[in-house]
């Protein structure tokens, strides 16, 4: 056994923290949110550049064939970072949906994918600048037309009502889309949780208030303490979902686990950020509350916490307990 | 021990339901964050005060109606239940006022009172600065002696709703050689007067719920201090305790989200039934506040003075309001992202913990001033 990141592995996240960090995505989510999209399209053909978009795409459609680990890592750092997009449909989830040639385009980084899928989402995220947009119904796949559009907490997840129109295809199995976009959701909220952490131990290392920093006080310290724990604990059961999914094992139960895991982490990360910031972290100029939104918005798509959490017991029930 | 109410207080209480019911606006009014929505609750807030509703619990001759401090809690219960306007003038009706029953002069009180009670003035507490937030004590903006006033000079930042508010309350250190707590004046000041500059700030929800106020050598007359010069602190005390105390959060407003609470629990029959415990939880706690709030005004009626407990109750409304609002969005499921009335109060239910003290001021102070444990480093 050797439960940890390889070392390209390792590289991978590292190359994609470069990338990120050197990108301004605040900015580029900001702009996103209203309705520019430019300078998120070409963040997204950059990510592209270094494989995102082709990682869970087969080899015989020009993808790379990676595995659900190469995944998390991606979406851990695309949450990290706060990058807008309909990664998770187009990247996670339609890979496995269809083996068609336009998974060639969405390798290349060209195709974005919008995707509804009842009742785990109800609405489609970025369906206006998607040019495939899919809902799933059962097996049958077919297009939609976006409808309204919906203002959500989270303004850089452009949502919209969809209607469904002719089956195009079916799916005889959609579940490891499913699990797959579940996953990567997962892997978004460690993410995003870990850079509320981060900003959070930054602001108490230089806010001062009597006179010492306000990371000097155990209230905040022990506040900051959970948030690394829960993140801590959280992790491994994302990674192992990924394992499970890339070598066999409860798929279910262990990608809902990690999702429930890492939501709640990210939450308490979310709500403790806050916090710790006080009334700055309030107001729409500082980033913190991107970040907010983003985790409670997440927590609620491909599948809520009550859906994943039932979905581990019924596992459990099912005698799926080691 | 007995919850009965006496007659006066179910006429009351009667009386103020028949009038809301009558009067509540069908669709609610725009946020008040907006420059709309605020002239529309301050319209509101003139209905309320032609029927004297508006402060009850002031005397008659400033617009209220002497009502007891447990018919003001059965108005909020009323108020809250009705799904009434957000009050615009919290503020002044809940900080402003009470320090001026116990420190303002007879002139200020006539003067200030009748406007705010009408929703003429509304009024904003600015009182944090950007280097002061948990520790008030550190504030820097000033006052200067000059003929017959003083001078104010600095910033002051987060005050809510003072991107539209008419006048403003707060602290100013009014000697320059004094440290932390001495040395402050407590002061009114004009939003609209010479060398004011209001910069609204958007909250997480986009509107301009608060602001920072620069001031410049802004005059104000030695009649708008309240208290002596030099004494702010103990003037502001009153203030906290009051904030912190009852009429920030009354137990109304927890009351009536914990129904819509239920009702929508109701309507979502598929709800997983962990959320159904947490439905209960949202209600036990709303009544448990409630309770411990009627047990509240029957010590103050009998005489005693809100101290440290003020702290409790700030912590448990806060928690409260976080929790409640969390189950309602994760029994909306997948459209709990969507903007609407459960999104938006769950945003407003964030901001508790930190605004009127943070829940970690809070704790300390129920800890060492209610508990008696040591005081640890500040
Ligand atoms: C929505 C909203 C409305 C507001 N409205 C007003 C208003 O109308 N007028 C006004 O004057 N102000 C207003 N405020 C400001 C509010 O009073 C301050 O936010 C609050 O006092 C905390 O100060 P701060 O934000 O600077 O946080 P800080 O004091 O910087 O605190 C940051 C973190 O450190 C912690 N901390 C600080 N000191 C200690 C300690 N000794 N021990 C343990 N932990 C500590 C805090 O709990 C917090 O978690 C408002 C704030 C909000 C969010």
């Amino acid at each position: 056994m050797r439960f940890a990141l390889s070392a390209e592995q390792r590289q991978f996240a590292e190359s994609l923290t470069g990338l990120l960090s050197a990108a301004d995505v605040a900015t580029v989510a900001r702009r996103w949110a209203g309705g520019e999209h430019e300078p998120g399209l070409k963040l997204w053909r950059r990510l592209a550049e270094v494989g995102v978009t082709a990682l869970a795409v087969p080899e015989h459609r020009d993808g790379l064939g990676a595995g659900a680990v190469e995944l998390v890592v991606a979406f851990e750092r695309l949450g990290y970072h706060g990058v807008p997009g309909p990664w998770t449909d187009t990247a996670a989830a339609l890979p496995a949906l269809l083996d068609d040639e336009l998974l060639a385009g969405v390798a290349a980084g060209e195709t974005l994918a919008s995707l509804r899928w009842d009742p785990h989402v109800p609405h489609a995220l970025d369906a206006d600048v998607a040019d495939t947009r899919i809902a799933v119904d059962g097996t049958d796949l077919r297009v939609f037309t976006p409808g309204r559009s919906l203002s959500g907490v989270d303004g850089s997840r452009r949502l919209f009502e969809a209607v469904p129109g002719d089956v195009i295809a079916s799916c005889p199995d959609p579940g490891r889309a499913f699990d797959q976009a579940a996953l990567a959701t997962a892997a978004q909220l460690l993410g995003a949780g870990r850079w509320l952490l981060d900003r959070s131990v930054d602001y108490a290392r230089q806010r001062v208030q009597y006179g010492r920093t306000i990371g000097e006080f155990q209230a905040v310290k022990h506040l900051l303490a959970d948030v690394a724990t829960r993140l801590e604990l959280a992790g491994p059961l994302v990674y192992g979902a990924a394992v499970a999914l890339d070598a066999g094992g409860d798929v279910p139960r262990d990608v809902s686990a990690a999702r429930v895991a890492a939501a709640d982490a990210a939450y308490l990360a979310a709500r403790t950020g806050l916090q710790v910031h006080g009334a700055i972290g309030y107001t729409a100029e500082h980033p913190l509350g991107l970040w907010l939104a983003k985790v409670r918005a997440l927590t609620g798509t491909w599948g809520t916490q009550a859906f994943h959490r039932s979905r581990v017991l019924t596992a459990l029930r099912a005698g799926s307990v080691r | 021990m007995d919850l009965d109410l006496d007659e006066h207080a179910r006429a009351f209480r009667a009386e103020v339901r028949d009038w809301l019911a009558e009067h509540v606006p069908g669709t609610p009014l725009p946020s008040f964050d907006t420059a709309e929505g605020f002239a529309r609750h301050r319209e509101w807030e003139a209905l309320l005060a032609d029927a004297r509703l508006s402060a009850v619990a002031w005397p008659e001759e400033y617009g209220g109606r002497d009502a007891s401090l447990l018919e003001w809690v059965l108005f909020e219960e009323e108020y809250y239940a009705a799904g009434a306007p957000g009050r615009v003038n919290q503020n002044g009706l809940f900080m402003l006022a009470p320090t001026l029953f116990s420190h303002g002069t007879a002139e200020q009180r006539r003067r200030v009172l009748p406007p705010m009670a009408r929703g003429e003035q509304v009024w904003a507490q600015a009182w944090s600065e950007p280097d002061a937030g948990s520790d008030i004590a550190a504030l820097r903006s000033t006052a200067t002696r000059t003929d017959g006033g003083w001078l104010l000079s600095g910033q002051k930042t987060w005050s809510s709703r003072a991107a539209f508010a008419d006048r403003a309350f707060g602290l100013f250190r009014s000697d320059p050689d004094s440290e932390r707590h001495r040395g402050l004046t407590y002061v009114m000041v004009d939003l609209r007067a010479e060398g004011v500059r209001v910069r609204p700030i958007a909250q997480l929800d986009g509107e301009p719920g608060f602001a920072e106020i620069f001031l410049d050598e802004v005059y104000v007359p030695d009649a708008d201090v309240i208290g002596e010069p030099g004494d702010g602190w103990r003037v502001a005390m009153t203030t906290a305790n009051n904030e912190r105390g009852l009429s920030l959060r009354s137990p109304g407003r927890f009351l009536a989200a914990a129904a819509r609470l239920v009702d929508l629990w109701r309507r979502e029959e598929a709800a997983d039934p962990a959320l159904a415990g947490r439905v209960a939880d949202a209600w036990i706690g709303a009544r448990a506040y409630q309770l411990y709030t009627y047990g509240t005004v029957t010590r103050l009626a009998e005489g005693a003075e809100l101290g440290p407990e003020s702290s409790v109750n700030k912590l448990f409304w806060s928690q409260l309001d976080v929790a409640l609002h969390e189950t309602a969005l994760d029994l909306l499921g997948p459209s709990a992202e969507l903007r609407g009335p459960w999104l938006d109060g769950w945003l407003f239910a964030l901001a508790g913990p930190i605004y009127g003290g943070t829940d970690q001021i809070q704790r300390n102070t129920v800890a060492e001033r209610l508990l008696g444990l040591p005081r640890g480093p500040r």
